[in-house]
This record gives structure tokens, C-alpha cells and sequence, in this order.
């Protein structure tokens, strides 16, 4: 089993390694960089702060987004915040603290260096932000507001309303036109990457797609960096966008680039329900909602029956028929428990049957204990003696609103119920894959020249991400840890010459792609793509989902292949391939998937412990007060599994990479 | 519920295309109009026909890429939400429901439903920024303390989500709405300030180039925007531009 190199920065102290790593760094001067093309496939937060930042230091950039524009990378869907450890508050945050938090809140599965290099960014990218104009909430004295997240002991969370990652997205949407006004970036919009060029064992460039008139593209550059997120597709439902999808960092996978860690998934708790079988995708709503909001089922089966059959409402059952189970479970974070014990919590209880809705599928999250308190709390404050009940509820209601008035109204626009006055019902659902493309210290993948940024690599979230860590990571890497690293890489190249494109290694890679579209046009099977999609993500919910166990995971890899390879048979795709066809692109996309959920399953199937949001039934505390819960084995998996594609996803041989902690201690989380 | 459904069927931009009738049946009311959209892509995938081409990602209301004119209304008939998050309870059984393409001479017809929206993108190459360089030494972000109203101004402002709503609805085919909201963002903050004459100018002489038509303050824009944005950034730019002119 081969070594592999991290390349972090060794013999100096973790502090240190970032700055000490910049200042010895080979650089490319300004005259040079014109001389120099990058790739860069996607425009979310990493990518397209990756974009602009090269740009602006003078390498030609090519970047691609499948989407109309690059303002609608899916970044833009995050809620809540971005953290960073700038102590306004004064309530000792520090960079330490915020790598200490976020390798703990891992499960200790990251890499120590990364995780603090990620920490150091994190201050600047505020500065950078607030200086592209970005309007993040502020307090009365004008200076930047900020919240608490994700159960963590400090206030470090930047937010704009409930659309942080809207407004991060368009600072670099802006920064990037500011360079396609210059012609520094080229911007091809509504293009797919589907393969990346290797020349003499180096990424030098991507053949594409153009989705509005089909024509297949050679793009050469001197370096590829893939931005394109995360895999949360693979379960179909997901709260990702409906194009999101694995296929630029599948396809560098399948040439070269090892594959880390695809089990590690992470299964957000507060999403609204599924309401039936033609679900497209599941919404979010902000983790924020359980900081005041308490989860329950009712105790007893007759209730629950009563409720689905309309006979009950639940605002009829008392305090004495409700089982709020994360308190009982947990009485020292009750509700705030981390994403991953609260769902696989509400599983829990849904899988024994107490589900609310038709689909057995959801549980209460109720704000009636929140706004009796704020009414009272207010009825005091504004010097009401002997409120009555009404005045306290409207009250109540009043702070709630202020507090979360968005998230309910988006949840009433979806589910036709007042939240106000009748419990919301949440139910798990995918939303963030921690796994992802491995990469070095320099954000490299096993491909030199080719690098993966962002939720598209693996490298800082460990086996869990905590709240508002997502943006950080994106723009970190692109705004600035790849802008350096890349440098390095690149100093090599500056009398290379324009890569050109016709050369047998391109001839070929447009040749496979075309023959697998023509496939799919000529095939005239008769199952749809979304039939197959949907039972895939079956699979994966049902099997690889918030538990995990060696016999299902067995299951899953044998129906995933069986599914497969009836795909490759029976798949129909409408249309032509010299035109704009949605169907053809989503063909691609879930045949890659159908390829990933095999390797998914293989990966959870080797790691047999349970850490962050990865759960194996086997590994669990068999006695004392954890009984019951996750349990980690540091020594046998303390390491990041990196996958090399062999073929076929089952022959994928794993590459261990082991994790060192020097300046931490290894604990067992513990939420009871 | 049982539907007609009325499409905008054109097969390419070359394609003149036409208005296509279809039959939906067993709709829940709990589907979203793009959900329903689907079931009707699976029938027509079934019975050999080529599925509508329509533009979505997100879903959940925030990417801008759907668009879709229902019923003579840009988003649909619910208020304050794009077309993905209109729901089917807003319509009844045995409805017939009209679907066409956002319309302007700026946004021309790629496919079926699909717009090409990348005028807006040039106008924002324009002047949609602040000049400033990735660094890691800008200065502090509390340096210049902002207003809380200024900032959440700014912010109301910079919630659009660039779906060329109000463009598909203003009888002009303007796009004043949604300039007015980017030029509104910058003027409300002092990192803003430096370059604002040059930005407004730069801004609006693109969005004429583009084609969009001018305003004459209906304010139907407003009342269609799914994200409530202001007729008040639209008076503001006008005030930065009639500045701008007069500096010269």
C-alpha cells in the first residue's frame, strides 16, 4: 500500500507552517503569468473566488459553471453563516480555538495542518468580503454583528439575514466581473465539463459540453482546478440544487485522482418532510430554528395514529403525551446536539413508528414553549402587569418572528400550515458530503496540475462539518490558500508555451465522450434517467444512509452495480445531442453516480467504526452512560481512506493516508 | 387535480415556435409547479415525445434560474416567490394553465421555456464591483463602522436574485429594477463611494446597449419581484446618474 504524501510542511511548529510554507514558496512573476492559462470548472464560493484571485495576479482563467451564470452556483443557497475568528465579541475565540473546534467537531478524521491554515485564513476573508461590498449584519454602533452556531462556546458566526451565502456568492460573482470586464477570465457559461486531459501525466486541460447547442469543446491550460462541490445527489433527494453533481471530480477520479473518504456524508436534521413519491428535492431550513424550537413525537402510538388519520391535532396533546426525545436522551445539550446525533435521533424514533406525517417520515419541532417565554419576558419588559394568555402568545409570536420570520414563511409557502400555531414537521436529508477528491497541502490532487477546491475535496471537515464552516472552506481555498499553492506548481511552466489541443491525448478524450453521448441518444430503452436516479437514491437512504451495517452496505454495493449495469441497458434518452437536451445532461451525471454509490458503500463498508456522520451499527458503546452511542476506533481508522479507481468502483484499492495529532487530544464526544 | 396545460414549444432559437397543448392528471396540491413540470417530462418521456425544456437548479427560491410566465405573471400567480416555490394548491381542478417564456428583446428564446438572461451578467461586467484585489492585508472589516440602516438597506437591495422578473413583466421590457438595485447596494456603503459616478454611467449606458426599454414608473416590476425588491432603488439610481451627468 503506497504512502501518501501530504506534503504538509514538517519541522515547523502548527502555527507556523502556513507562513513559513508562503515565504519559501516558488513564485511566478507578473511578465510570466500572462503567459499562463487555468482552468477552473465551477463558480461557487471556491471556485469562483479561485477565479477572480488568479485572475487578478494575471493568469488567463477559463471558468466554467453549467448554470446561465456564474451568480448561481448552488453557495448560494446557504443560510446561516460563515465563521471566523476575529474575537469582536471578546469571548476568546482565537485561531486555535477555531482549528480546535473544528477538527473535534470532525471526529478527528481531518488533517491537523489544513484545518489550521483554514482557521488562519479565516479573519482576512471577512476583510475581503466587507470590502467587496458584501452587507453582513451590523449592530446599532455600526460595527459587524454576530451569532452562535452549531453548539460551539464562542459568538464568531458572520451572517447577511438568512442568505450569508447568497451575498458571499455575489462578492465573487462581482470579483469575477470585474476580471471578465478585463478579459482575465473568460467565462463559459452553461458548459459541462465531461473529462479532464492528461499529457504526459499532467492535467492540461477538459474537454466540455456546450448545453445550448451541444458542440463538444477542447479547453488546454496549464493547470485544472475543480470547484464543482459535493456528491449529495447520489441519494437523489438532497437539499442540493437539482444540477448539482459529482461528474468533473468522478471523471478526474477515473484518471488518476484518489477519491477520500465518500462515506462520510453529513445528514442535516432540520429539513421539511417529503410529501410524496414526485418529491424533486428537500429544502433546508437553518440549524438556528433548534435553538429555540423543541423536537418531539407523541409517546403513544394511539396519538400518532390519531394524528396521521386527522383525528388529532397535536396542539391537543399535553405535556404528558409528548416524548421530547433529544431532551430525555440528552439532558446536557437537549435540543443543540450536534447534526448527526439529532438525525439519526429522529430515525430513530420514526423507524419505531412514531412518525407524524402520512409518510411516517417526520417528527415535531414546536415553538410553543419558546414564545410563552419570550411573551412573558416581554409582557415584563414593556411593564405589562397580569398579561392575559392572548397577550402573551402575541408577544411571544412577535419576537419569534423577528428572530426567524423568514424560515416560517418559506415553510408555510411549502406546507400550507402556520408554524405560528401548529408545530413545524422536520425530517433529516442530505446536504453536505465531507468526503471528496484527496488532495496535498497544496490543495493537489493526485494529478499534478490538477487541484479540487471546496466541498469537492476532502480535506478540513473530517467525518462531521460544523455550522457555517462550509463558506469558510470555499473561500478560503480560492480567495487564498490555492492562489499561493498553485504558484508553486506553476513556476514550472512559465516556457512551456500555449498548450495545444491537437494532440492525440485530446483526440482521444473527445472521442469517449462523444461515443457515451451517442450512446445515450441511440440506446431507446425504456426506463427514463430519473427512474433509475430515483431507485439509486433508495438504495443509498435505505442502506447507506444515517446507519449503516456490514450486511446492508453488502446489499447496497451488489443493487448498486445490478442497477448499473441494467442502466447501461435500458436507460432512454430523448432528443439529440446537437442541441440543448436537460435529459442527456442528467444521463451523464447519474451514470457517474450509479458509479460513486458503489464506491460510497465500499468505503463505509471498511470503516468499520463510527465516527461523526458516518454510523455503524457495529461500532457502539455497550455499557455506561454512552451506552448505545457512536463509538470511534482511533486505533485502528484513525486514517483518510483514499480510493484509486481500478476499473470498477468494487476494485478500487485503498490508500491510506494516517492522521497525526500532535497538537491535540484525542476525545470521545460526548453530548449526554 | 386534472390540468390543461398551454406550452410554449420552440424548438431552437432559429425555430418560430408555437403554443402546445397537454394533459396532466392526478396533480397533488402539495407538488410545486416545477414538480408538476416533471410529471409532465416523465409522460412525455414515456410516450416518446421530447420533454419541455425549462431552467431551474436550487428549488428552494434563491438561484434565480427559473423563470417560466404563468398565466400572464411572471412567477406565477402566488406572491413573493420565484416559480419554484408556487405551489399547485394555488390552482384548481380542471385549470388551464398558460406557460410561456419570460419576453424581452433582451432575453432571447434558447429552447421551450429557456432564456438566454446573460444581458444582465454584461451589465454587471460594467460596473457591478468594487475594485479591490484579493490581498489578506484590506483593511480591518469594523475599520468603517456602517449604519445599521444603511447596511441593512444595502442589504434589501442586494437580495436580488437577478431572475429578470421585472423585466418580463414591465410592459417596456426595462431592467431598472434590477440595475437600480446593484447601483443601490454600492451607494448605500462607503466602499462604494470612490467609484460610484463611473459605475452608474457605465451600468446604465449597458443596460441601454442591451436593448432594455425605459421605465415609465407602472411599478408592475415591484409587485412581480419574488424578492419585494424596492421601486426606491430605482429612484436612487436615477439620483446617482442625474449626479454622475452633472461631474461629467
Amino acid at each position: 500500500m503506497a504512502i501518501l504524501d501530504s506534503k504538509v510542511p514538517q519541522g515547523v511548529p502548527l502555527k507556523d507552517k502556513w507562513t513559513t510554507y508562503k515565504d519559501k514558496i516558488d513564485l511566478v512573476n507578473p511578465a510570466n503569468k500572462r503567459l499562463i492559462d487555468v482552468i477552473v470548472v465551477g463558480t461557487g464560493l471556491a471556485g469562483g473566488s479561485a477565479a477572480a484571485t488568479l485572475a487578478e495576479l494575471g493568469y488567463n482563467v477559463k471558468a466554467f459553471a453549467y448554470q446561465d451564470s456564474p451568480r448561481r452556483a448552488h453557495s448560494i443557497a446557504a443560510q446561516g453563516g460563515i465563521n471566523a475568528a476575529k474575537n469582536y465579541q471578546g469571548d476568546g475565540d482565537s485561531a486555535y480555538r477555531l482549528f480546535y473546534d473544528t477538527v473535534k467537531g470532525g471526529d478527528y478524521r481531518s488533517r491537523e495542518a489544513n484545518v489550521y491554515r483554514l482557521a488562519e485564513v479565516s479573519a482576512n476573508i471577512i476583510d475581503q468580503c466587507v470590502a467587496q461590498g458584501v452587507p453582513f449584519a451590523r449592530d446599532y454602533g455600526g460595527l459587524l454583528d454576530n451569532r452562535s452556531f452549531g453548539g460551539v462556546l464562542v459568538s464568531r458566526t458572520f451572517y447577511a439575514k438568512g442568505q450569508t451565502g447568497q451575498q458571499l456568492l455575489l462578492g465573487a460573482y462581482s470579483a469575477m466581473n470585474r476580471q471578465i470586464a478585463r478579459g482575465k477570465i473568460e467565462m463559459f457559461n452553461r458548459h459541462e465539463m465531461l473529462d479532464v486531459v492528461i499529457v504526459d501525466g499532467k492535467a492540461r486541460g477538459i474537454i466540455a459540453r456546450n448545453l445550448v447547442t451541444g458542440e463538444i469543446e477542447r479547453h488546454s491550460a496549464h493547470a485544472v482546478v475543480i470547484g464543482s462541490g459535493g456528491y449529495g445527489n447520489v441519494y437523489f433527494l438532497s437539499t442540493n440544487a437539482m444540477g448539482s453533481n459529482a461528474t468533473a471530480a468522478w471523471k478526474i477520479h477515473k484518471k488518476g485522482a484518489y477519491f477520500a473518504n465518500p462515506c462520510y456524508t453529513q445528514i442535516h436534521p432540520t429539513c421539511i418532510p417529503r410529501s410524496g413519491d414526485y418529491q424533486s428535492k428537500l429544502t433546508l431550513m437553518s440549524e438556528s430554528l433548534r435553538n429555540d424550537g423543541r423536537i418531539w413525537v407523541p409517546k403513544n402510538m394511539d396519538d400518532v395514529m390519531a394524528i396521521r388519520e386527522g383525528r388529532k391535532k397535536p396542539t391537543e396533546l399535553t405535556e404528558d403525551e409528548r416524548d421530547y426525545y433529544l431532551e430525555r436522551r440528552y439532558p446536557a445539550f437537549g435540543n443543540l446536539v450536534p447534526r448527526d446525533v439529532a438525525s439519526r435521533a429522529a430515525k430513530e424514533r420514526c423507524d419505531a413508528g412514531y412518525g407524524v406525517n402520512a409518510t411516517g417520515e417526520a417528527v415535531y419541532l414546536d415553538f410553543k414553549s419558546a414564545i410563552q417565554r419570550y411573551g412573558k419576558e416581554q409582557a415584563k419588559l414593556q411593564g405589562i402587569d397580569n398579561p392575559s394568555a392572548a397577550k402573551i402568545i402575541e408577544l411571544g409570536e412577535a419576537i419569534v418572528e423577528a428572530k426567524y420570520g423568514n424560515l416560517f414563511q418559506m415553510y408555510e409557502k411549502i406546507v400550507d400550515e402556520n408554524p405560528y400555531k401548529t408545530p413545524m414537521m422536520i425530517y433529516p436529508a442530505t446536504h453536505y458530503t465531507m468526503g471528496g477528491i484527496w488532495v496535498d497541502y497544496n490543495l493537489m490532487t493526485t494529478i499534478p496540475g490538477c487541484y479540487a477546491i471546496g466541498e469537492a475535496n476532502f480535506s478540513d471537515h473530517g467525518a462531521n462539518r460544523l455550522g457555517a464552516s462550509a463558506l469558510m472552506q470555499g473561500l478560503a481555498d480560492g480567495y487564498f490558500v490555492l492562489p499561493y499553492t498553485i504558484g508553486n506548481y506553476l513556476s514550472n511552466d512559465i516556457r512551456t508555451g500555449k498548450i495545444s489541443t491537437e494532440t492525440k491525448e485530446f483526440d482521444a478524450a473527445e472521442k469517449a465522450v462523444t461515443e457515451r453521448l451517442d450512446f445515450f441518444i441511440n440506446n431507446k430503452g425504456n426506463h427514463s434517467v430519473d427512474y433509475y436516479h430515483k431507485k439509486l437514491g433508495k438504495i443509498m437512504w435505505e442502506k447507506c444512509g444515517m446507519s449503516r451495517n456490514e450486511a446492508g452496505l453488502k446489499d447496497a454495493m451488489k443493487e448498486i452495480k445490478a442497477l448499473r449495469e441494467d442502466f447501461w441497458k435500458n436507460v432512454t434518452v430523448p432528443g439529440a445531442s446537437n442541441e440543448m437536451n436537460p435529459e442527456l445532461e442528467k444521463a451523464g451525471r447519474v451514470a457517474d453516480f450509479l458509479e460513486l454509490g458503489e464506491l460510497f458503500a465500499k468505503d463505509a463498508l471498511e470503516r468499520n467504526e463510527s465516527c461523526g456522520g458516518h454510523f455503524r451499527e457495529e461500532s457502539v458503546e455497550l455499557d455506561g452512560l454512552q451506552k448505545g452511542e457512536a463509538k470511534r476506533n482511533d486505533k485502528d481508522y484513525a486514517y483518510v481512506a483514499a480510493w484509486e479507481y481500478k476499473g470498477e468502483p468494487a476494485e478500487a484499492v485503498l490508500h491510506k493516508e494516517e492522521l497525526e495529532f500532535k497538537d491535540i487530544e484525542l476525545k470521545q464526544r460526548s453530548y449526554k | 387535480m386534472n390540468l390543461t396545460l398551454k406550452i410554449w414549444r420552440q424548438k431552437s432559437s432559429a425555430d418560430k415556435g408555437q403554443m402546445i397543448e397537454y394533459k396532466v392528471s392526478e396533480i397533488s396540491e402539495h407538488m410545486s409547479f416545477l414538480e408538476m413540470m416533471d410529471v409532465l417530462n416523465e409522460q412525455l418521456i414515456a410516450e416518446g415525445d421530447e420533454p419541455v425544456a425549462f431552467d431551474h437548479d436550487c428549488r428552494e427560491g434563491i438561484c434565480g434560474m427559473c423563470s417560466m410566465y404563468i398565466n400572464g405573471e411572471a412567477h406565477g400567480p402566488d406572491r413573493g416567490v420565484t416559480t419554484c416555490q408556487l405551489h399547485m394548491r394555488m390552482f384548481k381542478d380542471g385549470d388551464t394553465i398558460t406557460i410561456e417564456p419570460f419576453r424581452a428583446k433582451a432575453f432571447p428564446v434558447i429552447k421551450d421555456l429557456v432564456v438566454d438572461r446573460t444581458a444582465f451578467d454584461r451589465i454587471q461586467h460594467a460596473g457591478g464591483y468594487i475594485s479591490v484585489n484579493t490581498s489578506g492585508n484590506t483593511q480591518d472589516a469594523n475599520a468603517i463602522p456602517i449604519a445599521k440602516e444603511a447596511a441593512d438597506e444595502a442589504m434589501d437591495a442586494a437580495t436580488c436574485i437577478g431572475c429578470g422578473a421585472c423585466v418580463a413583466t414591465c410592459k417596456n421590457a426595462s431592467a431598472m429594477l434590477f440595475v437600480g438595485a446593484k447601483v443601490s447596494q454600492y451607494a448605500l456603503l462607503p466602499q462604494g463611494q470612490v467609484e460610484a459616478a463611473d459605475r452608474v454611467m457605465a451600468m446604465v449606458n449597458q443596460m441601454d446597449l442591451e436593448g432594455f426599454g425605459n421605465c415609465t414608473n407602472t411599478g408592475a416590476c415591484e409587485i412581480e419581484c419574488p424578492k419585494g425588491i424596492s421601486l426606491e432603488n430605482i429612484a436612487r439610481m436615477n439620483r446617482e446618474y442625474l449626479k454622475a451627468s452633472l461631474k461629467g
